[in-house]
């Protein structure tokens, strides 16, 4: 792998790029500095040579010392396995930089994040509202991000805008915050003609906790269980890509064991999830036996993760640094006996599923995302492969998955039937998975490494069920957080279902919505 | 349909029995308001939940306890879709400044006699975001809480046990 491939291919494009220096302090990190004036341009030949969406866009407040902020862009180079991660300087007094969103709408929600937090002006982004912070309880010119901020000022509310559709015979359906099942907050406001939606545009943010300025300041051990509470259904993804994140910075590598099985309890909490949106999916058209049956399946994962860790959700296992608990012989005689049982009874909810033509019927072109939208919003994970989006982590990373020949699922249609089918290829690739990585271990004892953390920065990054969950961390010298930026793949993939609810009747919402399952608290932070 | 009908068959019934420690202790509210509550609810609640900024998992635990396993409606416990429907309010989650406005709604939107339930430990005093700058903290602070169900998040077992026994549930079937 030549370190310097992307150079060579911007220099290719672009004679008189002449970046301020190019580090690769990880094998799978290649960090380039640029001049702010050459942002826009850059980042843009990045976007089309790797052909990756902006996966991250965020601030990094140094003005105690250097008296500036640092922008990075982050994308993925899935051909040399790679992130590369595009670094300017910008000055403290009048912070701003060239906005991307108008040349890759996939910058366009980060820059607002930006703008809301940090107070930085991305230029010519033509919609700054805030995303999180919302105007009627948060007075304006408070950024919370900024490290000298304490306590909010006092300051002016506004009203937050939503986009209109106007013209005759068009009505408005406000929907939310509070929903009618159980389940996370969000507003949605749909723009109808008759029956068919013209429009629809999410407000999320209701579940803002401040969870990035939490993680500033606090040790390793603390911010390992703030990342466990971020999204509780994806909470093994959050801690392992925390934990990536952090084991690179201080240099340790974990043993093949550790990460065997991590990758177990990773594919496991894929299952769970699979298995539960199934259900889902089959309830919002009002077939609740395989319904029922599918909520049995995961109650199994759960109990059979509880056997196993002490915990339904596998938490408190994953430490920087290895695992908290002991795997006998017994135990994976346990997980591999209740694999069996669990995949028999998969069989069964997917013959059920498939067999019934009025299930079928709904399911198929139902809220279609093309391929063409869902990579100009930068849909990632699940739902990105159903749009015909070949991106996934675990192809490109984990040297693990790919000797035990990992497939991966990748569907055209985009509608809910190819997300559905995403799920049932990807949970039964999970329990192939699983028995595969737990051959390659006896007896795994827990591993006990204190990590010393030094000062310095790395993105740690996992695939979690709903897609790639990076967290991009910075240590300082005495191994406190510094910063902690976030992305779960629910905050790019919130616009893709927005454009997949077009033309389908508000009646079909919660279909569509469930077949991307999406997360309220991982995209509001 | 052959197939629903096989598999409900082979399945059988999986409901779980649930075992009923009334020695447990619990946080709750006054005995004035507890036995008014178990009087007037002993024997059917309606429940409106609303999440207030919660990871999810509590929510999962939630819809677990409904499923065919826990069952928690053979008891006569239901969850409902509206607040006009509900007897009691079940907060998740650490309040967030969003969700302030909507939260108090919620709860004036119930019927009287109406009390509300706080499940998990960010909804008892914030958990791990109470030195947020955009959380409120405990819900105890903005409404009146009867009950709370401790767990991060509590098990299906122990939600149920614990609404049963602050219930005192008697005919267990």
């Amino acid at each position: 792998m030549d370190s310097r491939e992307i150079v060579a291919r911007i220099k290719d494009k672009l004679p008189e790029f002449n970046p301020i220096s190019i580090e690769r302090n990880f094998p799978d990190e290649v960090c380039i500095k640029i001049e702010p004036s050459a942002f826009k341009d850059i980042c843009v030949l990045v976007h089309e040579i790797t052909s990756s969406a902006v996966m991250m866009l965020f601030a990094i407040d140094e003005r105690v010392g250097a008296s500036k902020f640092v922008i990075n862009c982050v994308f993925l180079n899935s051909k040399n396995a790679e992130w590369v991660i595009l670094s300017i300087d910008i000055a403290s007094d009048n912070p701003c930089f060239d906005s991307l969103a108008k040349n890759m709408h996939s910058a366009s929600l980060f820059e607002r994040e930006i703008k809301e937090m940090f107070g930085i002006e991305p230029k010519g982004n033509p919609d700054l509202r805030r995303l999180n912070l919302h105007d009627e309880v948060w007075p304006q010119g408070n950024f919370p991000l900024l490290k000298d901020f304490k306590e909010p000022k006092e300051g002016n509310l506004n009203e937050y805008k939503f986009n209109r559709v106007e013209g005759t015979g068009i009505f408005e359906v406000p929907v939310g915050p509070v929903h009618a099942g159980i389940i996370g907050p969000g507003h949605f406001r749909f723009s109808v003609a008759g029956e068919p939606i013209i429009n629809l545009e999410p407000r999320l943010g209701f579940t803002h906790r401040g969870v990035e300025k939490l993680f500033e300041g606090k040790i390793c051990s603390e911010a390992v269980q703030i990342s466990e509470c971020v999204s509780g259904d994806s909470l093994f993804s959050h801690s392992l890509a925390f934990t990536c994140a952090v084991e690179k910075i201080s240099g340790v590598s974990v043993s093949e064991e550790t990460g065997y099985l991590r990758a177990i309890f990773l594919e496991l909490e894929r299952m769970y999830n699979h298995v539960n949106d199934i259900g889902g999916i089959a309830i919002d058209v009002g077939f609740s036996f395989p319904s029922a049956y599918a909520s049995v399946i995961k109650e199994a994962i759960l109990q059979l993760n509880d056997k196993l860790t002490g915990s339904r959700y596998l938490k408190n296992i994953n430490r920087a640094g290895g695992l908290s608990l002991d795997l006998d012989g017994v135990k994976k005689k346990i997980l591999l006996e209740a694999l069996k049982n669990i995949e028999n009874d998969f069989e069964e909810l997917v013959r059920m599923l498939y067999s019934s033509v009025s299930f079928m019927d709904r399911v198929d072109t139902a809220g279609v995302l093309r391929k063409k939208t869902a990579e100009d919003l930068g849909v990632v994970g699940l739902a990105g492969r159903a749009s015909g989006v070949p991106i996934d982590l675990r192809k490109y990373f984990f040297g693990l998955y790919n000797k035990a020949g990992f497939k991966m699922a990748v569907e055209e249609s985009g509608d809910v039937l190819a997300r559905l089918k995403m799920r049932i290829f990807e949970f039964n690739e999970s329990c192939r998975l699983i028995r595969e990585f737990s051959s390659k271990f006896t007896d795994f004892k827990k591993t006990d490494i204190s990590l010393s953390l030094k000062a310095g920065s790395a993105l740690g990054y996992t695939e979690g069920w709903r897609g790639p969950v990076l967290y991009w961390v910075r240590t300082d010298s005495s191994g406190f957080i510094e910063r902690c930026k976030i992305v779960d793949p629910s905050f790019h993939n919130w616009q893709g279902l927005s454009y997949a609810v077009l033309g389908n009747i508000i009646p079909d919402f919660p279909l569509c919505n469930k077949s991307f399952n999406l997360s309220y608290s991982g995209n509001d932070l | 349909m052959f197939d629903i009908f096989k598999n409900r068959l082979l399945k059988g019934v999986v409901t779980r029995h649930i075992p009923l420690e009334l020695s447990k202790e619990i946080e709750s509210c006054g005995l004035e308001l507890e036995s008014l509550i178990r009087k007037r609810f002993g024997r059917s609640l309606h429940i409106r939940e609303v999440d207030t900024g919660s990871c999810g998992a509590c929510e999962s635990e939630i819809i677990s306890a409904n499923n065919p396993i826990y069952d928690l409606q053979r008891f006569g416990i239901n969850f409902v879709a509206s607040p006009r429907h509900a007897d009691a309010l079940l907060v998740t989650g650490p309040v967030s400044k969003n969700m302030l406005i909507a939260l108090k709604k919620t709860y004036d939107a119930m019927p009287c006699p109406k009390f509300v339930i706080t499940l998990g430990d960010c909804a008892l005093d914030g958990g791990i975001f109470k030195d947020s700058y955009y959380t409120h903290g405990a819900v105890k602070d903005i409404l009146p809480v009867a009950l709370h169900i401790p767990g991060c998040p509590p098990s299906p077992s122990v939600i149920i046990q614990t609404l049963l026994v602050f219930l005192k549930f008697k005919d267990l079937k």
